[in-house]
Formats: C-alpha cells, sequence, structure tokens
C-alpha cells in the first residue's frame, strides 16, 4: 500500500497525521486537525492548570498543566487563536499550544504579576508586574525579553503596574497605582521603547479598559471618587476626570475584592462601570462622559460586562455576595434577572456572538454555561476550583 | 459562710477566654480556605503578595499579633485592605493573625 493509500485507508489526511505525530508524545493530543475558533481554556486556580474547553459541544478536551501559581491568572491569544499566553501570579509566562496541548515556551520574568497584552500585530507579548513594579516586553515567538520598562516615578520609587492593554501600533498603556499615573510605551523599536508619561491621574488607580475601538481608556481609581479618561485620538492624550464625587461624600462600603474593569463594559453609546464602594453600576455616556444612571445591585461589583451585541449587561461580586450574577438589561437599564450558579463567582465570558455566558464558581468546583436569551443552564462542567474563562475570539479584540 | 468557689470560677472563665481565641475545628477549616482565597484575591492564593503585601512567617516575623488582628479586624483607612468585622469576630482574626505569623497552614488540621 503506498503512503497516500494508507492514509484514506486510516481515515486521515497529511494534515491530521502532522497532529499525529505529536499525540505519539502527548497522549492528550488532538487527533484530527481542528479549528482554534471555538476553543478557550478554564484556569484550574489551585492545580496550576488550564482546562481547554470547546465552546461548540460545550466540553472539556484535556488538561494542561505545570503552569505554576495561577491564583489571579489571565490569557491573552495569539492571533491564529492555537496559542495561549498564560500569566500566573508567581512571575511565570508560559506560551501553550491549544492544538498540541504542549507548553512550548516557559519564562519566570518576575516575583509576582498581575497580567499581561499582546500587540495588535501579534509579534510582542507584555506582562505587567507588581515586583519588580514595571512592565516587560516578551517575543511573542520565543518568550525572549526585548526590554524591560521599570514604572519608576520622580520620586525614584517603583509602582505596582495595573491595568495593561495594547494600543495600535505596537504600543501599550498601563497605569502606576502607586504613583497614580498612566504611561504609554511605544515599542516601534523593541530595543528601545519610547514612553510617555501622563501624571496626575488620580489616586490609586487599580485597573483599567480600552474601548473595543481603542479610542479611550479608563482607569478605575481606588482612593478617590472618580475615573481617569483619556481620549488616545487626541493629539497628545491628557487625562480627564469623569465622574467625580459619585460617592456624593457618603461614607464607603468595605471593598473585599477590587473590581475589575477589563472586559466588555460598553453597550451601545453607553459605559456601564463598577461603583468603588457602593453596591451600584454606573451608567456613563461616552458621547458626554457624565453620569446618566446608576443601577442597584446585589453587592460591590466585581466584573460587570456587556454582551458582546450590548444587549445585556452581566455583574459578579465580591465575597459574601459572590454566588449571586445580576442580569441588566441595557434598554431598561434594570437587573431584569437574578442567577445562583454556585458559591464563589469568579469569572464570565460570552461566547463570540452572545448566545451563551459561562460562569466560573470556584467553590462548587464548576463552570455553568447559560444560555442569555432564557437563562436556561445549557451544561454544567466539573472543573477544580475554575477560575478565569478565556476563549480564543480575544484573539480578534483590542483591549484584551 | 460563702462556699470557697471563687478561684475555680476565676479560673474558669480564664479558660472561658482563651477558648473563645482558639475557633472550633469546622470553622478553622472554613477560615484557612477563607483566607487562601479571599484574603488571596489581594495577597495572593500563597499569601506571597499582591496588591496587598506578603502574609508569610517571613514577611510578618516582627510584627506584633495584636496589631495584625487589629488590621484584620478594623482594615486600613486610605489603601485597599478592608476591615472585616462584617465578617469575622475578633476572636477570629485574632487566631487568623497568629497562624499568619507562624505559617499559614495550607489546609485546616
Ligand atoms: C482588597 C484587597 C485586600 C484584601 C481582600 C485583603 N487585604 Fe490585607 N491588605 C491589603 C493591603 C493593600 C494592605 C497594606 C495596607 C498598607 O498599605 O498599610 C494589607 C495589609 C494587611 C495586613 C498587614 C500586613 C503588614 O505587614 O502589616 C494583614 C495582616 C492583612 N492585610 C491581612 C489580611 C487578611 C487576613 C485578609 C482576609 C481576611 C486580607 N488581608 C484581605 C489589601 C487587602
Amino acid at each position: 500500500m503506498r503512503r497516500r493509500e494508507l492514509l484514506a485507508w486510516l481515515g486521515l489526511s497529511p494534515a491530521a497525521l502532522l497532529l499525529g505525530g505529536h499525540a505519539g508524545a502527548n497522549a492528550n493530543a488532538a487527533a484530527k486537525p481542528i479549528g482554534t475558533g471555538d476553543l478557550g481554556v478554564v484556569v484550574e486556580r489551585a492545580r496550576g492548570a488550564l482546562a481547554l474547553v470547546n465552546t461548540s459541544t460545550r466540553s472539556v478536551l484535556a488538561e494542561i498543566g505545570g503552569l505554576g501559581d495561577l491564583s489571579h491568572a489571565s490569557v491573552v491569544f495569539s492571533r491564529d487563536g492555537a496559542v495561549a499566553y498564560v500569566f500566573g501570579r508567581d512571575g511565570g509566562l508560559s506560551k501553550v499550544n491549544l492544538l498540541t496541548r504542549q507548553i512550548e515556551a516557559r519564562v519566570m520574568q518576575a516575583g509576582n504579576s498581575i497580567g499581561g497584552a499582546i500587540s495588535a500585530d501579534g509579534t510582542l507579548v507584555a506582562a505587567q508586574n507588581y515586583t519588580p513594579g514595571g512592565i516587560k516586553v516578551f517575543d511573542a515567538g520565543t518568550l525572549a525579553q526585548l526590554a524591560d520598562i521599570p514604572a519608576r516615578d520622580e520620586r525614584g520609587g517603583l509602582s505596582r503596574v495595573v491595568g495593561l492593554a495594547d494600543l495600535p501600533g505596537r504600543r501599550f498603556i498601563f497605569s502606576l497605582f502607586d504613583a497614580g499615573q498612566i504611561w504609554i510605551a511605544d515599542l516601534s523599536d523593541s530595543g528601545n521603547p519610547q514612553i510617555t508619561k501622563l501624571v496626575d491621574a488620580g489616586r490609586q488607580p487599580y485597573d483599567a479598559l480600552l474601548t473595543s475601538d481603542g479610542r479611550y481608556y479608563i482607569a478605575g481609581l481606588f482612593g478617590e471618587d472618580g475615573l481617569a479618561l483619556v481620549d488616545l485620538w487626541d493629539e497628545s492624550p491628557r487625562i480627564r476626570r469623569i465622574l467625580s464625587g459619585y460617592g456624593r461624600g457618603e461614607q464607603p462600603l468595605p471593598v473585599f475584592k477590587m473590581p475589575h474593569l477589563r472586559g466588555w463594559a460598553v453597550a451601545g453609546r453607553h459605559a456601564y462601570l463598577p461603583a468603588i464602594g457602593r453596591h451600584e453600576v454606573l451608567v456613563v455616556d461616552t458621547a458626554s462622559w457624565l453620569e446618566v444612571d446608576r443601577i442597584p445591585v446585589a453587592g460591590q461589583p466585581v466584573f460587570v460586562m456587556a454582551r458582546p451585541d450590548g444587549r445585556q449587561v452581566w455583574v459578579n461580586f465580591a465575597v459574601p455576595d459572590y454566588d449571586r450574577v445580576q442580569v441588566i438589561d441595557t434598554v431598561s437599564r434594570r437587573v431584569v434577572r437574578s442567577l445562583s450558579p454556585g458559591k464563589a463567582v469568579l469569572h464570565m465570558e460570552f461566547t463570540p456572538r452572545s448566545e451563551a455566558v459561562w460562569i466560573s464558581a470556584r467553590d462548587a468546583n464548576h463552570v455553568v454555561v447559560i444560555d442569555t436569551l432564557n437563562f436556561r443552564v445549557l451544561a454544567e462542567l466539573d472543573i477544580d476550583a475554575p477560575s478565569g474563562v478565556f476563549f480564543t475570539s480575544r484573539a480578534t479584540r483590542m483591549g484584551l | 459562710m460563702a462556699p470557697p468557689v471563687f478561684p475555680l470560677l476565676l479560673a474558669l472563665s480564664a479558660a472561658g477566654v482563651a477558648a473563645a481565641q482558639e475557633p472550633p475545628t469546622w470553622r478553622r477549616a472554613e477560615l484557612v480556605s477563607q483566607v487562601r482565597n479571599d484574603c488571596g484575591s489581594c495577597h495572593g492564593m500563597r499569601l506571597t503578595g499582591g496588591l496587598g503585601p506578603p502574609l508569610t512567617r517571613e514577611a510578618l516575623a516582627d510584627k506584633p499579633v495584636p496589631s495584625l488582628a487589629a488590621t484584620i479586624y478594623h482594615g486600613r483607612a486610605g489603601t485597599p485592605m478592608p476591615g472585616w468585622r462584617s465578617l469575622l469576630s475578633e476572636a477570629e482574626a485574632h487566631w487568623i493573625a497568629e497562624q499568619l505569623v507562624s505559617g499559614f497552614p495550607e489546609t485546616a488540621k
């Protein structure tokens, strides 16, 4: 039998055989070629592993371990959706191939890290670090370090970095928690980064988001009532304070977990933002940047995420209200549903066309898949202490 | 004539205070997982630090337990460290502080 006939007889294409070669090395590997559009990963926080999932079949395909301390881990994807870059709390940065299910490269790049971003052209991966405070930039192919940008302010201290996002043109934007500044690093020449510093961003920026068009960067402030806004389409971008005094001088409630801003918070012309120390979601008009509404919710909001089509906004909460998820209808701007998907809901991720949402419940050791139209449970996947859920559709979006 | 029970009563109530510092086994298990997970969102699951400082035995070596317990119970104004008094009793905050300075258990014993 000739090789081609043998392959046909086995029902294999040469491409499949290529993957089959890896299967020899890793019993978990895929048997036949698959696309990446409906793949995703769920962080198994305590085990230092990723569960590889498929959002069409709503199933776990494999577990990929050996990734270190994954508390507060986050993930970005290569442009082809085949590679997940995993940023661990312990400073580990791993490049995981979702098709071969193997770790292709791994570096320990910091003592304490909080996440990362990938450049629009897919060539640079940047990590944001608490210790040592700053960002580091790596070659996306090899994870060789290309640039080290310490977040040192005028007084000489290193600042913890939060709110890192990619901007068009091999640039990254990030916030300095301790210094209260926002920096833009241009890595057109990766060995010689050019930094633009926007000072006086406000007290203690704790996280930030980039709107999906890449125009606005919004940093939430812990140390004061308000947020910092940067219009990146401006000739020379500057800080503008929005929603100043949204707490109306009232005593804030304790914040048992910092809200996360990164994600989809813009629905139509309105941005939905978590208040700090108030059990409210603030609604802002993105044309005037004035508050148009505030919606009372069940606890301190952590993630306030718009469904990709903008029709709903889903909210989860800090302890002790973290067994609940509430759904805001963006037309009436009211909570229309309260769900209890399990104890310690940590994250939510929508499928790209909005029809389903995956919700991780850490203490319930499961991820629940919910139909966003009728709120029916479509699937419940057993996953050990799940935290972040990340789908490859992030590969095509700015700021994710 | 008054019966001579006062010393015994005093001894009992002193023991009562000490016992109050030590939460029951089931509660200790809850507290350990609460610290690793909920405090872990700022201090790291391994307590090696994050937005909050490390809470490892080495990091807390020269810090007095009562002041750490007060930080846990009341929080620190002007920083993200919240007061946990709506979720923990003072005795529980004290027990957590004691565990932290002597190296926090992985799981409850
Ligand atoms: C929202 C973030 C956050 C959470 C959640 C949090 N902490 Fe903290 N914690 C901090 C920060 C920030 C500091 C440092 C405060 C300062 O700058 O003085 C701190 C300080 C402390 C300190 C003092 C450390 C020292 O070196 O003096 C202790 C002890 C502590 N936290 C314990 C806890 C415990 C126990 C929990 C859970 C019950 C907890 N923290 C939850 C943010 C947090």
